[in-house]
Protein backbone atom coordinates (compact mmCIF):
# COMPACT_ATOMS: atom_id res chain seq x y z
CA UNK A 1 0.00 0.00 0.00
CA UNK A 2 1.32 3.25 -0.56
CA UNK A 3 1.86 5.86 2.21
CA UNK A 4 0.25 8.67 0.99
CA UNK A 5 -3.10 7.37 1.18
CA UNK A 6 -3.36 6.81 5.60
CA UNK A 7 -1.31 9.69 5.78
CA UNK A 8 -3.68 11.59 3.48
CA UNK A 9 -6.46 10.75 5.34
CA UNK A 10 -5.16 11.35 8.62
CA UNK A 11 -4.14 15.13 7.41
CA UNK A 12 -7.75 15.27 6.00
CA UNK A 13 -9.06 14.05 9.61
CA UNK A 14 -7.00 16.77 11.16
CA UNK A 15 -7.95 19.94 9.82
CA UNK A 16 -11.74 18.16 10.32
CA UNK A 17 -10.65 18.24 13.95
CA UNK A 18 -9.29 21.44 13.56
CA UNK A 19 -12.47 22.87 11.85
CA UNK A 20 -14.42 21.64 14.67
CA UNK A 21 -12.60 22.63 17.14
CA UNK A 22 -12.91 26.10 15.92
CA UNK A 23 -15.96 26.44 14.59
CA UNK A 24 -18.17 24.59 17.19
CA UNK A 25 -19.94 26.57 20.14
CA UNK A 26 -20.80 23.67 22.61
CA UNK A 27 -18.10 22.54 24.69
CA UNK A 28 -18.84 19.22 23.79
CA UNK A 29 -18.66 18.90 20.76
CA UNK A 30 -15.43 20.78 21.06
CA UNK A 31 -14.15 17.95 22.76
CA UNK A 32 -15.46 15.23 20.18
CA UNK A 33 -13.24 17.50 17.67
CA UNK A 34 -10.52 17.44 19.89
CA UNK A 35 -10.69 12.95 19.49
CA UNK A 36 -10.94 13.34 15.61
CA UNK A 37 -7.24 15.64 15.84
CA UNK A 38 -6.32 12.98 18.35
CA UNK A 39 -7.02 9.51 15.78
CA UNK A 40 -5.93 11.66 13.04
CA UNK A 41 -2.55 11.12 14.89
CA UNK A 42 -2.84 7.31 15.70
CA UNK A 43 -3.32 6.90 12.24
CA UNK A 44 -0.52 8.80 11.03
CA UNK A 45 1.68 6.72 13.90
CA UNK A 46 0.05 3.18 12.91
CA UNK A 47 0.68 3.78 9.48
CA UNK A 48 4.35 5.16 9.45
CA UNK A 49 5.10 2.49 12.88
CA UNK A 50 3.94 -0.23 9.95
CA UNK A 51 6.30 1.38 7.45
CA UNK A 52 9.32 1.93 9.27
CA UNK A 53 9.33 -1.86 10.85
CA UNK A 54 9.47 -3.30 7.11
CA UNK A 55 11.61 -1.08 5.40
CA UNK A 56 14.32 -0.28 8.15
CA UNK A 57 13.72 -3.24 10.35
CA UNK A 58 13.08 -1.21 13.63
CA UNK A 59 12.22 -3.38 16.07
CA UNK A 60 11.22 -1.42 18.71
CA UNK A 61 7.66 -0.38 17.50
CA UNK A 62 7.51 3.04 18.81
CA UNK A 63 4.68 4.07 17.27
CA UNK A 64 2.22 1.14 18.30
CA UNK A 65 3.62 1.81 21.66
CA UNK A 66 2.98 5.84 21.48
CA UNK A 67 0.04 4.92 19.71
CA UNK A 68 -1.37 2.73 22.85
CA UNK A 69 0.07 5.82 24.97
CA UNK A 70 -2.12 8.40 23.02
CA UNK A 71 -5.18 6.55 23.34
CA UNK A 72 -4.97 6.02 27.28
CA UNK A 73 -4.12 9.94 27.75
CA UNK A 74 -7.10 10.90 25.45
CA UNK A 75 -9.27 8.91 27.63
CA UNK A 76 -7.71 10.69 30.46
CA UNK A 77 -8.34 14.10 28.99
CA UNK A 78 -11.94 13.23 27.91
CA UNK A 79 -12.95 11.95 31.72
CA UNK A 80 -11.39 15.49 33.47
CA UNK A 81 -13.16 17.06 30.13
CA UNK A 82 -16.13 16.19 30.93
CA UNK A 83 -15.83 16.62 34.25
CA UNK A 84 -14.82 20.30 34.19
CA UNK A 85 -17.66 20.98 31.21
CA UNK A 86 -20.28 19.39 33.94
CA UNK A 87 -18.96 21.46 36.72
CA UNK A 88 -19.15 24.46 34.97
CA UNK A 89 -23.20 23.78 34.01
CA UNK A 90 -23.44 23.25 36.95
CA UNK A 91 -22.11 26.52 38.46
CA UNK A 92 -23.60 29.02 35.08
CA UNK A 93 -26.00 26.70 33.52
CA UNK A 94 -25.10 26.44 30.03
CA UNK A 95 -21.81 24.77 28.35
CA UNK A 96 -22.03 27.19 25.73
CA UNK A 97 -17.93 28.57 24.95
CA UNK A 98 -19.49 31.74 23.74
CA UNK A 99 -20.65 32.30 26.70
CA UNK A 100 -17.72 32.21 29.15
CA UNK A 101 -16.31 35.31 29.12
CA UNK A 102 -15.86 37.00 32.22
CA UNK A 103 -11.88 36.82 32.04
CA UNK A 104 -12.48 38.54 28.28
CA UNK A 105 -11.24 42.24 27.86
CA UNK A 106 -13.88 44.14 26.20
CA UNK A 107 -14.78 47.52 25.65
CA UNK A 108 -17.12 47.42 27.94
CA UNK A 109 -16.25 48.76 31.70
CA UNK A 110 -18.89 46.54 33.38
CA UNK A 111 -16.60 43.52 33.77
CA UNK A 112 -16.40 43.26 37.72
CA UNK A 113 -20.15 43.65 37.85
CA UNK A 114 -21.25 41.50 35.71
CA UNK A 115 -18.90 38.83 37.22
CA UNK A 116 -20.62 39.64 40.51
CA UNK A 117 -24.22 39.48 38.86
CA UNK A 118 -23.16 35.69 37.28
CA UNK A 119 -21.81 34.72 40.37
CA UNK A 120 -25.18 35.39 42.09
CA UNK A 121 -27.29 34.10 39.84
CA UNK A 122 -25.32 30.97 39.53
CA UNK A 123 -25.66 31.08 43.45
CA UNK A 124 -29.62 31.10 43.03
CA UNK A 125 -29.59 28.44 40.23
CA UNK A 126 -27.44 26.03 42.56
CA UNK A 127 -29.92 26.66 45.95
CA UNK A 128 -32.63 26.10 43.42
CA UNK A 129 -30.95 23.10 42.67
CA UNK A 130 -30.15 21.80 45.50
CA UNK A 131 -33.82 22.76 46.93
CA UNK A 132 -35.26 20.73 44.36
CA UNK A 133 -33.26 17.34 45.34
CA UNK A 134 -34.01 17.63 49.10
CA UNK B 1 12.94 3.19 0.00
CA UNK B 2 15.29 0.41 -1.93
CA UNK B 3 11.89 -1.69 -2.23
CA UNK B 4 9.98 1.16 -3.80
CA UNK B 5 12.43 1.44 -6.51
CA UNK B 6 13.15 -1.76 -7.28
CA UNK B 7 9.71 -2.71 -7.64
CA UNK B 8 7.75 0.57 -9.22
CA UNK B 9 4.05 1.01 -7.55
CA UNK B 10 1.32 3.10 -9.57
CA UNK B 11 -0.96 4.80 -8.79
CA UNK B 12 -2.85 3.66 -11.85
CA UNK B 13 -3.82 0.10 -10.64
CA UNK B 14 -4.18 -0.24 -6.91
CA UNK B 15 -4.44 -3.50 -5.25
CA UNK B 16 -7.30 -4.21 -3.48
CA UNK B 17 -5.90 -3.23 -0.10
CA UNK B 18 -5.85 -0.02 -1.53
CA UNK B 19 -9.30 -0.23 -2.61
CA UNK B 20 -10.35 -1.16 0.67
CA UNK B 21 -8.68 1.31 2.30
CA UNK B 22 -10.00 4.04 0.13
CA UNK B 23 -13.60 3.26 0.39
CA UNK B 24 -13.24 3.23 4.06
CA UNK B 25 -11.26 6.00 4.55
CA UNK B 26 -13.97 7.83 2.19
CA UNK B 27 -16.62 6.62 4.81
CA UNK B 28 -14.77 7.30 7.66
CA UNK B 29 -14.08 11.11 6.09
CA UNK B 30 -17.42 11.81 5.44
CA UNK B 31 -18.53 11.10 8.91
CA UNK B 32 -15.99 13.17 10.95
CA UNK B 33 -17.04 16.15 8.14
CA UNK B 34 -21.11 15.32 9.47
CA UNK B 35 -19.73 15.07 13.04
CA UNK B 36 -18.29 18.59 13.00
CA UNK B 37 -20.85 20.55 10.86
CA UNK B 38 -24.48 18.63 11.89
CA UNK B 39 -26.83 20.59 14.17
CA UNK B 40 -28.29 17.79 16.06
CA UNK B 41 -25.70 17.32 18.77
CA UNK B 42 -26.93 13.64 19.55
CA UNK B 43 -26.30 12.53 15.52
CA UNK B 44 -22.60 14.08 16.26
CA UNK B 45 -21.90 12.21 18.74
CA UNK B 46 -23.36 8.69 17.15
CA UNK B 47 -21.03 9.79 13.97
CA UNK B 48 -18.43 10.05 15.45
CA UNK B 49 -19.03 6.44 16.46
CA UNK B 50 -18.77 5.69 12.96
CA UNK B 51 -15.94 7.49 12.21
CA UNK B 52 -14.02 6.00 14.89
CA UNK B 53 -14.84 2.56 13.49
CA UNK B 54 -13.81 3.20 10.32
CA UNK B 55 -10.70 4.22 11.67
CA UNK B 56 -10.56 0.86 13.51
CA UNK B 57 -11.07 -1.01 9.84
CA UNK B 58 -7.95 1.10 8.60
CA UNK B 59 -5.97 -0.12 11.51
CA UNK B 60 -6.85 -3.48 10.81
CA UNK B 61 -6.43 -3.07 7.31
CA UNK B 62 -2.72 -1.72 8.28
CA UNK B 63 -2.37 -4.84 9.87
CA UNK B 64 -2.06 -3.66 13.32
CA UNK B 65 -4.38 -5.46 15.16
CA UNK B 66 -4.36 -4.77 18.68
CA UNK B 67 -4.93 -0.97 18.39
CA UNK B 68 -8.00 -1.64 16.04
CA UNK B 69 -9.43 -3.90 18.93
CA UNK B 70 -7.82 -1.56 21.55
CA UNK B 71 -9.51 1.63 19.72
CA UNK B 72 -13.01 -0.48 19.14
CA UNK B 73 -13.23 -1.21 23.05
CA UNK B 74 -11.72 1.87 24.24
CA UNK B 75 -12.97 4.80 21.77
CA UNK B 76 -16.34 3.10 20.45
CA UNK B 77 -16.77 1.69 23.79
CA UNK B 78 -16.30 3.72 26.28
CA UNK B 79 -15.08 7.31 25.00
CA UNK B 80 -18.88 8.10 23.33
CA UNK B 81 -21.01 6.71 25.74
CA UNK B 82 -18.99 9.43 28.26
CA UNK B 83 -19.83 12.00 25.22
CA UNK B 84 -23.54 10.82 25.10
CA UNK B 85 -23.59 11.39 28.99
CA UNK B 86 -22.25 14.25 28.88
CA UNK B 87 -24.66 15.81 26.80
CA UNK B 88 -27.68 14.20 28.60
CA UNK B 89 -26.06 15.66 31.84
CA UNK B 90 -25.96 18.73 30.02
CA UNK B 91 -29.30 18.56 28.66
CA UNK B 92 -28.49 19.17 25.62
CA UNK B 93 -31.63 19.67 23.11
CA UNK B 94 -32.47 16.43 20.98
CA UNK B 95 -33.68 18.06 18.03
CA UNK B 96 -31.73 20.65 15.60
CA UNK B 97 -30.18 23.21 17.41
CA UNK B 98 -29.85 26.43 15.36
CA UNK B 99 -26.38 27.71 17.50
CA UNK B 100 -24.26 24.76 16.84
CA UNK B 101 -21.81 26.37 15.62
CA UNK B 102 -20.14 29.90 16.57
CA UNK B 103 -19.92 33.22 14.53
CA UNK B 104 -16.45 32.69 13.44
CA UNK B 105 -17.37 29.55 11.37
CA UNK B 106 -15.47 31.46 8.27
CA UNK B 107 -13.04 32.31 9.31
CA UNK B 108 -12.40 28.55 11.22
CA UNK B 109 -13.77 27.05 7.44
CA UNK B 110 -10.81 29.47 6.01
CA UNK B 111 -7.94 27.95 7.84
CA UNK B 112 -9.26 24.62 8.16
CA UNK B 113 -8.55 24.33 4.25
CA UNK B 114 -5.41 26.22 4.05
CA UNK B 115 -4.15 23.50 6.63
CA UNK B 116 -5.58 20.72 4.82
CA UNK B 117 -4.32 22.12 1.72
CA UNK B 118 -0.68 22.71 2.98
CA UNK B 119 -0.75 19.16 4.79
CA UNK B 120 -2.10 17.45 1.82
CA UNK B 121 0.72 19.19 -0.81
CA UNK B 122 3.45 18.64 1.96
CA UNK B 123 2.87 14.93 2.31
CA UNK B 124 1.87 14.10 -1.06
CA UNK B 125 5.00 15.14 -1.96
CA UNK B 126 7.11 14.29 0.61
CA UNK B 127 5.97 10.12 0.43
CA UNK B 128 4.14 9.88 -3.03
CA UNK B 129 7.08 7.08 -4.02
CA UNK B 130 6.84 5.42 -0.44
CA UNK B 131 5.82 1.92 -0.30
CA UNK B 132 4.42 0.21 2.60
CA UNK B 133 4.94 -3.63 1.97
CA UNK B 134 1.93 -5.69 3.83
CA UNK B 135 2.46 -8.78 2.91
CA UNK B 136 3.98 -11.45 5.48
CA UNK B 137 3.82 -11.50 9.03
CA UNK B 138 1.32 -8.42 10.17
CA UNK B 139 3.15 -5.56 12.00
CA UNK B 140 0.93 -5.04 14.71
CA UNK B 141 -0.12 -8.48 16.04
CA UNK B 142 -1.01 -8.65 19.74
CA UNK B 143 2.05 -11.07 20.54
CA UNK B 144 4.58 -8.30 18.82
CA UNK B 145 2.94 -5.17 20.60
CA UNK B 146 3.08 -6.73 24.12
CA UNK B 147 6.73 -7.23 23.48
CA UNK B 148 7.81 -4.41 22.33
CA UNK B 149 5.80 -2.86 25.47
CA UNK B 150 6.41 -4.52 27.96
CA UNK B 151 10.45 -4.69 26.70
CA UNK B 152 11.12 -1.58 25.39
CA UNK B 153 8.26 0.74 26.78
CA UNK B 154 7.56 -0.51 30.37
CA UNK B 155 8.51 2.49 32.06
CA UNK B 156 6.94 5.22 30.42
CA UNK B 157 3.64 2.40 30.53
CA UNK B 158 3.73 2.85 34.48
CA UNK B 159 4.07 6.47 34.19
CA UNK B 160 1.30 6.40 32.29
CA UNK B 161 -0.68 4.54 35.23
CA UNK B 162 0.19 6.81 37.51
CA UNK B 163 -1.52 9.70 35.03
CA UNK B 164 -4.28 7.48 34.41
CA UNK B 165 -4.88 7.59 38.50
CA UNK B 166 -4.26 11.22 38.40
CA UNK B 167 -6.98 12.12 35.94
CA UNK B 168 -9.21 9.58 38.14
CA UNK B 169 -8.56 11.74 41.44
CA UNK B 170 -8.96 14.68 39.44
CA UNK B 171 -12.32 13.85 37.95
CA UNK B 172 -13.39 12.65 41.32
CA UNK B 173 -12.30 15.77 43.22
CA UNK B 174 -13.55 18.51 40.08
CA UNK B 175 -16.85 16.83 40.66
CA UNK B 176 -17.08 16.42 44.42
CA UNK B 177 -16.32 20.40 44.76
CA UNK B 178 -19.16 21.66 42.88
CA UNK B 179 -21.24 19.56 45.22
CA UNK B 180 -19.55 20.69 48.23
CA UNK B 181 -20.64 24.24 46.39
CA UNK B 182 -24.18 23.11 46.13
CA UNK B 183 -24.68 22.17 49.96
CA UNK B 184 -22.69 25.28 51.27
CA UNK B 185 -25.18 27.29 49.17
CA UNK B 186 -28.56 25.67 49.90
CA UNK B 187 -27.95 24.60 53.39
CA UNK B 188 -28.87 27.84 55.16
CA UNK B 189 -32.38 28.30 53.18
CA UNK B 190 -33.61 24.82 53.56
CA UNK B 191 -36.93 24.79 54.89
CA UNK B 192 -37.41 22.55 57.83
CA UNK B 193 -39.56 19.70 57.00
CA UNK B 194 -37.13 18.03 59.11
CA UNK B 195 -36.88 18.27 62.79
CA UNK B 196 -35.01 21.45 64.13
CA UNK B 197 -31.78 19.01 64.67
CA UNK B 198 -31.51 17.29 60.86
CA UNK B 199 -30.42 20.93 59.07
CA UNK B 200 -27.28 21.12 61.65
CA UNK B 201 -24.95 17.96 59.97
CA UNK B 202 -26.21 19.26 56.90
CA UNK B 203 -24.59 22.88 57.65
CA UNK B 204 -22.14 21.08 59.12
CA UNK B 205 -20.81 18.63 56.07
CA UNK B 206 -21.52 22.15 53.98
CA UNK B 207 -18.83 24.23 56.39
CA UNK B 208 -16.34 21.43 56.26
CA UNK B 209 -16.29 21.21 52.66
CA UNK B 210 -15.80 25.23 52.68
CA UNK B 211 -12.88 24.37 54.98
CA UNK B 212 -11.58 21.66 52.32
CA UNK B 213 -11.62 24.46 49.94
CA UNK B 214 -9.48 27.03 51.99
CA UNK B 215 -7.47 24.61 52.51
CA UNK B 216 -6.90 23.94 49.19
Amino acid sequence: MHLVYPAVLSALLFCTGLYGVLARRNAILVLMSVELMLNAVNLNLVAFDVWLSRTAEETLHSGQALTLFTIAIAAAEIGIGLAIVLAVHRNRGTSDIDKLRDTAEGPDKDGPDSGALAARKADDQAGEKAEATA
Amino acid sequence: MTLAAAVPHGFLSPTGVEIAFLLVGLVTFGAALVTVTTRQLVHAALWLVVTLGGLAVEYLLLTAEFIAWVQVLIYVGSVVVLLLFGLMLTRAPIGRSPDADSGNRWAALTVAVAAAAALVWVVVDAFRATWIDLDGEPAGTTRVTGESLFQNWVLPFEALSVLLLAALVGAIVLSRKAKADATAAASPRTPGPRPDGGGSPDRARGAAGADQEGAR
